[in-house]
């Protein structure tokens, strides 16, 4: 199970310059791909066009190749494409259906719209709650939760669509660090079961830990991609607009106080 | 399977609560006259209120949302009543009327009752309980959603622009005060609210589609309110009842 782009460009109506440009990418099968760039560099664009959201409900254009599993997507409609990728957003508030009275039907909402069986529906339902430790909330009313709390929910919804590939954008923007680790380990634990995740990040801390592979955009481009660790570790992030990891900035900080890199190493493992 | 409800009245089939706030509504505009739409209220909103435990809310939650409207009909009515003779009081150049006052109470009293039994219906019904039923009976899921969100809107708008008039009020604005100065704190709240709805569509109906809404045919319903062949005659019967009442009153009957 795979999803390739192949020379992906992506224009949104209206606009003069594309916001993606000649982008190659392949999210296999288990495997968790990160995305940094700065700002406005193309990371929640990519993740539209990978969710097929873009250009069948943003509009725009859109030219390349986009296959999965070996067959074009092109002709699919949204609701065929659903089924087999979720996405999710870094706004809690957008994601909630706002009809629902309660984390639990909130959750089994897209299980509902794809009409499986009641039991199987509860069941999966049950499963994204505890999975994100959140099934204490299934009678609270999702619009009363904080925006930490919102979150989780939104991306249990997901969960609950048990897609092949999963996308997210920006998914812990609202969550403290217990929140974090959490959405960590959900994304870890559905990988290792063979689904594969796509996931916009400006946290790379997060990347390194869950990732095994890294784009990074600038300007629409890919202009820097490899293993997580090599990439990460890159001298140029900074010129992308991407934070270096606490340990890079550790490590120069130490060095550039004098403090021996074999010294900080025991420090950090002491 | 239903949801529990704090009271029997709560726990209505929600169509069925929806028909008597929709047919006690009609009839005291059908009916006419001051008594008729009284004895309806309190049969049909004053009654169930209280066995539901609202009754409270409902006089309070109604008077707020009748009050504006009732009271200029009430003022128009008095004071500019059309051929009225039987003067009542002289203000300047208007003058209040008797015909005026009668059907200023009569006015009165029907959007009272006309509140009274939506308000009713609003406090004893989860919008979401009347959108499944009716999912259920095959309207479209579409259709059921709007109407729902439609609902649960005014509550997050309402949120939307406490957030917002904190935020203005953080930064300067003065919403406090004389009239004027509340009205003119009302501008720079309208525009951000609005906006910020509107803005939210665009993703709100992003994560609708990725969550499979927008798939033809039927979705699976978790559960469906309680309903019975009792509360389906009863819902016939107030149906019957309201076509009779506005035939009675169309071919002169009941005078």
């Amino acid at each position: 199970m795979t999803i390739a782009l192949d020379g992906v460009g992506y224009r949104y109506a209206g606009a003069t310059s594309p916001a993606l440009l000649d982008i190659d990418l392949e999210l296999r099968d288990g495997e968790v791909v990160g995305l940094a760039g700065a700002s406005e560099a193309g990371k929640s664009t990519l993740c539209l066009v990978v969710s097929g959201l873009a250009p069948r409900t943003v509009g725009g254009q859109i030219r390349g190749r986009i296959t999965l599993d070996g067959e074009d997507v092109d002709a699919w409609p949204m609701h065929r494409l659903s089924q087999r990728i979720a996405i999710g957003f870094q706004n809690p508030s957008t994601q909630l259906s706002q009809v629902t009275d309660s984390v639990f039907e909130e959750v089994a909402f897209g299980p509902m719209n794809l009409a499986l069986p009641r039991e199987e529906v509860a069941a999966r339902t049950w499963a994204a709650l505890e999975t994100l430790r959140i099934d204490a909330l299934a009678e609270r009313d999702p619009r009363r939760l904080s925006g930490g709390q919102q979150q989780l929910v939104a991306i249990a919804g997901l969960l609950a669509m048990r897609p092949a590939h999963l996308v997210l954008d920006e998914p812990t923007a609202q969550l403290d660090p217990a929140g974090t680790h959490l959405v960590a380990e959900a994304i870890t634990r559905l990988a290792r079961d063979g689904v594969s995740i796509l996931v916009a990040e400006q946290k790379v801390d997060l990347l390194a830990a869950i990732c095994s592979r890294v784009f990074v955009l600038d300007g629409g481009r890919v202009v820097l991609d490899g293993w997580a660790d090599e990439v990460l570790a890159d001298r140029r992030l900074a010129e992308f607009g991407v934070m270096e990891l606490s340990t890079v900035q550790l490590s120069r900080a130490a060095a550039a106080s004098g403090v021996a890199g074999d010294r900080l190493e025991r420090a950090l493992h002491a | 399977m239903g949801r529990p409800g704090p009271s029997a009245y709560h726990r209505l089939n929600p169509l069925t609560k929806a028909t008597v706030a929709t047919v006690t509504a009609i009839a005291a505009v059908a009916l006419g006259g001051v008594v008729g739409p009284i004895i309806l209220a309190a049969a049909a909103v004053l009654s169930p209120a209280l066995v539901a435990g609202v009754l409270g809310r409902l006089a309070r939650l109604s008077l707020l949302l009748a009050l504006p409207i009732a009271l200029s009909a009430f003022i128009v009515n008095l004071f500019f009543f059309p051929g009225a003779e039987q003067v009542l009081l002289r203000i300047g150049p208007i003058t209040a009327t008797g015909e005026g006052l009668r059907f200023a109470i009569e006015i009165l009293v029907r959007i009272l009752a006309i509140s009274g039994a939506v308000t009713l219906f609003y406090l004893t019904t989860r919008a979401g309980d009347l959108t499944v039923d009716l999912e259920r009976r095959g309207v479209s899921s579409r259709v059921a959603f709007v109407a729902n969100a439609s609902v649960q809107t005014v509550p997050t708008m309402v949120e939307r622009a406490s957030l917002i008039t904190d935020a203005q009020r953080a930064r300067g604005l003065d919403t406090e005060g004389s009239m004027w100065r509340r009205i003119r704190g009302v501008v720079p709240i309208v525009g951000p609210v609005i906006l910020g709805s509107i803005a939210e569509v665009e993703e709100r109906t992003m994560a609708l589609e990725a969550r499979g809404f927008t798939r033809p045919g039927r979705r699976t319903l978790l559960w469906t309110p309680a309903d019975s062949a009792r509360q389906a005659a009863v819902r016939w019967g107030l149906v019957v009842g309201l076509l009779a009442l506005i035939v009675a009153r169309v071919t002169g009957v009941f005078g």
